[in-house]
């Protein structure tokens, strides 16, 4: 299903760029600490959008790599401290995973800020609002990834090649 | 299927004002509006209160009337209305799994003050759940049976009160205490305030009560070292330390402890906080429950050498209770919940070495001051100095590791009252001046600020400021032999110097040392400060976010008794409803395996912490047991085949949420 077009691109030019950060936080510790953020005031950037997992666990390298895909700057994955999973180890097989994922994404050429995992317990609302903050200027720092855009730029780079080839044949043929 | 008219999805979208809290910075209609713009959107709505009675009907008109399947409620946080809106949506005849709630208050109007921004954002995250619901499912519910049985961890007041509550509902309680006997901090203390009753009078009852309850089995000196399973049944072992007194054998006779070989009491006796001596085999206090001794391995000679006389089991040949050789045991038991009331312990006043305690012998805390007021306590109920002085002025410090950037912020709560009442006291046993070292007075609680007023009357002296530090340094006549408090008295503006004989810090109220274990050990949650977190702090200030468990007393937090007995009960009355129940509902977000799809590699099997996933030799499939999967969804993440799927978070559910917030980006 597709959404009707979108009538202005709010990002079309830097000056209006402002970073997007998809957000994965577990539903015990960290989705409750945003929680509690809110009920506390804690203000932070509005960049951010949080999608509620159970546990960090359940975050499929895939899911960061569809978010960039996707169009987002920077991705955020929140779980709960080492040893204190409510799933009893789901934040260390989290963990390894995201080793893997760092080293994964620098051969992709994505920025090693642009992912960050923190463990942030169900009563540090003050940290997911100061991560949030950090995460939000880092990645302004490192200016828009705009993989979609880039998709695109590459799929005409791939189509005029492919033009200049078939016009070389054409001539050899001749 | 009745929901799914015409096979087509009808979405129907609730946008809620909540008051002024998301209106005043989310431009709510303007959600709703574009809401409806939205593939599959067929209403949307906004409305004051969505969670009210007209706001759920809104939701139920629409499913009837407009045949909605599937409903998006933009509102608070999925942890507080998402079942009200489950529900609201069953009753009008919808699987409540077709309800996806969008956090636009905790998540957004709350935390950003830039009303476009923020409106933006509601969007976004509106977008997405349009785009996830579209692939719910209807569900069902799992039901959990519930094993009657309750633990109750720990024996203060606290989890005596929850055991006898439990208990006299009919249920079977296991109350477990670490050390010899049950009581607590309660039985250290002389008198309770502000009514000054005794505090053994009040609590030893409660204690006999729940040696004798049929339904309590009483476990002392003994620990829970391992918990599994989940609410409903519960797997708890339980380590016995040995006592080397066989409980069922002791009368406590207390003859052992006469003839023991040493003569004298020669070792620190805990329970009067060091102040008298009692000897390698001892009862914590003559009203110990139960009232069996106990032999302290460390000064022990038997223990540690084996070459003693044992002129304990002389005593003892008729009954023959004591027994060196006894060893730790474990008791494996099964509970359907369990109240965690695990207690305090106080602040150590040498972290503030200013105060002097530990290097000037006259200088005390509250607990030991208690003990020196009790008629049974280490002298006999004299308030005197260690040098055996009745003492001619006494101050006693405020905010001793409370209130303090330096140590804890917290107030400890029951220090000015517990001070009040020691003044009275002392004032009481000795005639003493009395100076109180406050910041403020907290004294707010039924008849608290009249008793405030009554010591007032009574004479003793109110010193506003914190006490820079205590010195033994003279410097006139006046003040030798004595220990000087130096405090700046903020209401005259002066900085004094006091002489008193005695000092008295009001040391606060900490989690216990071992907090972090017990934490771990039941899988709930710490606040900052180290006490354990409730599931909310206004509405359920006893449950945590682990179902089945529930927490009661100073481990939630400081409170005096009158505030720990309410909290106990409260406990007990959630354990009790839970077994009433029989069953606990449980969130239908397991994880299964498509069998076509499962390539048998195996990856998933060593994921689970559960051991919820098998593999069948015969298929060379796996298998996820869904009784035991609790659905964390980590072996989803992990399957290399895409072949093991989760409920209510299916990949495709995930990725069409990714790509609906980020639609704008692209």
């Amino acid at each position: 299903m597709e959404d009707k077009p979108v009538t202005t691109d709010k990002l079309s030019t830097s000056k209006d760029w402002e970073p997007l950060i998809v957000a994965f936080f577990c539903n015990w510790c960290t989705y409750t600490a945003a929680d509690l953020a809110g009920v506390s005031r804690m203000g932070y950037d509005p960049n951010v959008r949080v999608i509620r997992v159970m546990c960090s666990g359940r975050v499929d390298p895939q899911f960061v790599l569809d978010a960039f895909a996707h169009g987002a700057d920077g991705v955020l994955i929140g779980g709960c401290h080492p040893g204190d999973c409510h799933y009893v180890e789901g934040n260390y097989k989290t963990l390894r995973r995201y080793l893997l994922l760092k080293r994964l994404l620098r051969e992709l050429g994505i920025e090693e800020g642009r992912v960050r995992l923190e463990w942030i317990a169900a009563s540090e609302g003050e940290k997911v609002s100061k991560t949030i903050n950090e995460m939000v200027d880092q990645v302004r720092a490192l200016g828009p990834l705009r993989l979609t855009r880039k998709f695109k730029e590459w799929d005409a780079e791939l189509a005029a090649l492919e033009a200049e080839a078939q016009s070389e044949e054409v001539e050899v043929h001749a | 299927m009745s929901e799914q008219k015409n096979g087509q999805v009808r979405i129907g979208v609730y946008v809620c004002h909540c008051g002024a809290n998301i209106a005043d910075t989310v431009d709510v209609k303007a959600v709703a509006e574009y809401a409806a713009t939205l593939p599959g959107v067929v209403v949307a709505r906004d409305y004051k209160y969505m969670c009210s009675d007209p706001g759920q009907e809104l939701v139920q008109e629409d499913i009837r009337n407009l045949n909605v399947n599937r409903v998006v409620v933009a509102a608070c946080s999925p942890s507080l209305h998402e079942n009200t809106f489950r529900g609201a949506a069953e009753r009008a005849g919808l699987n409540p799994f077709f309800v996806q709630m969008v956090n636009i208050r905790e998540h957004d109007s709350w935390v950003h003050s830039d009303r476009e921004a923020a409106t933006e954002k509601a969007k976004d995250l509106v977008r997405a759940a349009v785009r996830r619901v579209y692939f719910h499912k209807p569900l069902e519910k799992r039901r959990v049976p519930i094993h009657s049985e309750v633990l109750v961890v720990g024996g203060g007041i606290a989890g005596i009160h929850a055991a006898l509550t439990v208990a006299d509902s009919g249920k079977k309680v296991y109350l477990v205490e670490r050390e010899p006997t049950i009581g607590g901090h309660m039985a250290q203390y002389d008198k309770t305030f502000p009514t000054l009753d005794c505090a053994a009078c009040i609590l030893t009852p409660k204690m006999s009560a729940v040696k004798a309850h049929p339904n309590i089995t009483l476990w002392t000196y003994s620990e829970v070292v391992s918990v599994d399973g989940s609410v409903g049944d519960y797997k708890v072992v339980v380590k016995r330390k040995p006592r080397y007194v066989r409980e069922d054998l002791c009368v406590g006779c207390l003859q052992c402890i006469d003839t023991c070989v040493f003569k004298e009491p020669k070792f620190d006796d805990e329970f009067n906080m060091g102040l008298s001596k009692r000897k390698p085999i001892y009862i914590p206090f003559p009203q110990a429950t139960p009232k069996v001794v106990v032999i302290d391995p460390e000064a022990c000679i038997q223990l540690k050498t084996g070459k003693c006389k044992k002129s304990c089991l002389e005593a003892c040949v008729e009954r023959g209770a004591i027994d060196f050789d006894q060893k730790e045991s474990y008791e494996e038991i099964h509970v359907g919940s369990i109240i965690i009331a695990t207690g305090f312990q106080t602040f150590d006043p040498r972290r503030m070495p200013q105060y002097g305690y530990g290097k000037y012998p006259n200088v005390y805390t509250t607990l030991e001051v208690e003990r020196l007021v009790n008629a049974s306590g280490p002298t006999g109920g004299q308030v005197v100095t260690r040098d055996g002085r009745v003492p001619k002025s006494v101050g006693i410090i405020l905010c001793v590791g409370s209130r303090d950037e330096n140590t804890n912020r917290w107030c400890s709560r029951v220090c000015c009252m517990t001070s009040l009442k020691l003044a009275h006291l002392i004032k009481e046993h000795t005639g003493a001046e009395v100076f109180i070292f406050y910041i403020d007075m907290r004294a707010a609680g039924k008849g608290y600020e009249e008793f405030y007023q009554r010591v007032l009357n009574e004479g003793v002296h109110f010193v506003r400021g914190r006490v820079a530090e205590i010195t033994d340094w003279a410097l006139d006549p006046s003040e030798e032999g004595k220990l000087v408090a130096r405090v700046e008295d903020t209401n005259t503006g002066f900085v004094r110097r006091i002489p008193l004989d005695m000092v008295v810090l009001a040391v606060g109220l900490e989690p216990q040392a071992d907090a972090l274990n017990v934490q771990r050990l039941f899988g709930i949650s710490c606040s900052l400060d180290g006490f354990f977190l409730e599931k909310h702090p206004k509405l359920a200030p006893a449950p945590t976010y682990t179902d089945g468990i529930f927490i009661a007393g100073v481990c939630h937090g400081p409170k005096d008794i009158p505030d720990t007995v309410m909290q106990a009960g409260y406990a007990a009355a959630e354990a009790i409803a839970l077994a009433d129940t029989g069953y606990f509902e449980l969130e239908p977000n397991t994880a299964y395996i498509v069998e076509e799809e499962c390539s048998g590699c195996k990856s998933c099997i060593p994921l689970c912490p559960y051991q919820a996933i098998t593999f069948n030799d015969g298929k060379q499939k796996a298998f996820i047991n869904e009784v035991l999967c609790k659905g964390c969804g980590t072996c989803v993440a992990a399957c290399p085949s895409g072949s093991i799927k989760q409920n209510l978070f299916e990949d495709e559910e995930i990725f069409s949420e990714i790509e609906g917030v980020l639609a704008y980006a692209q």
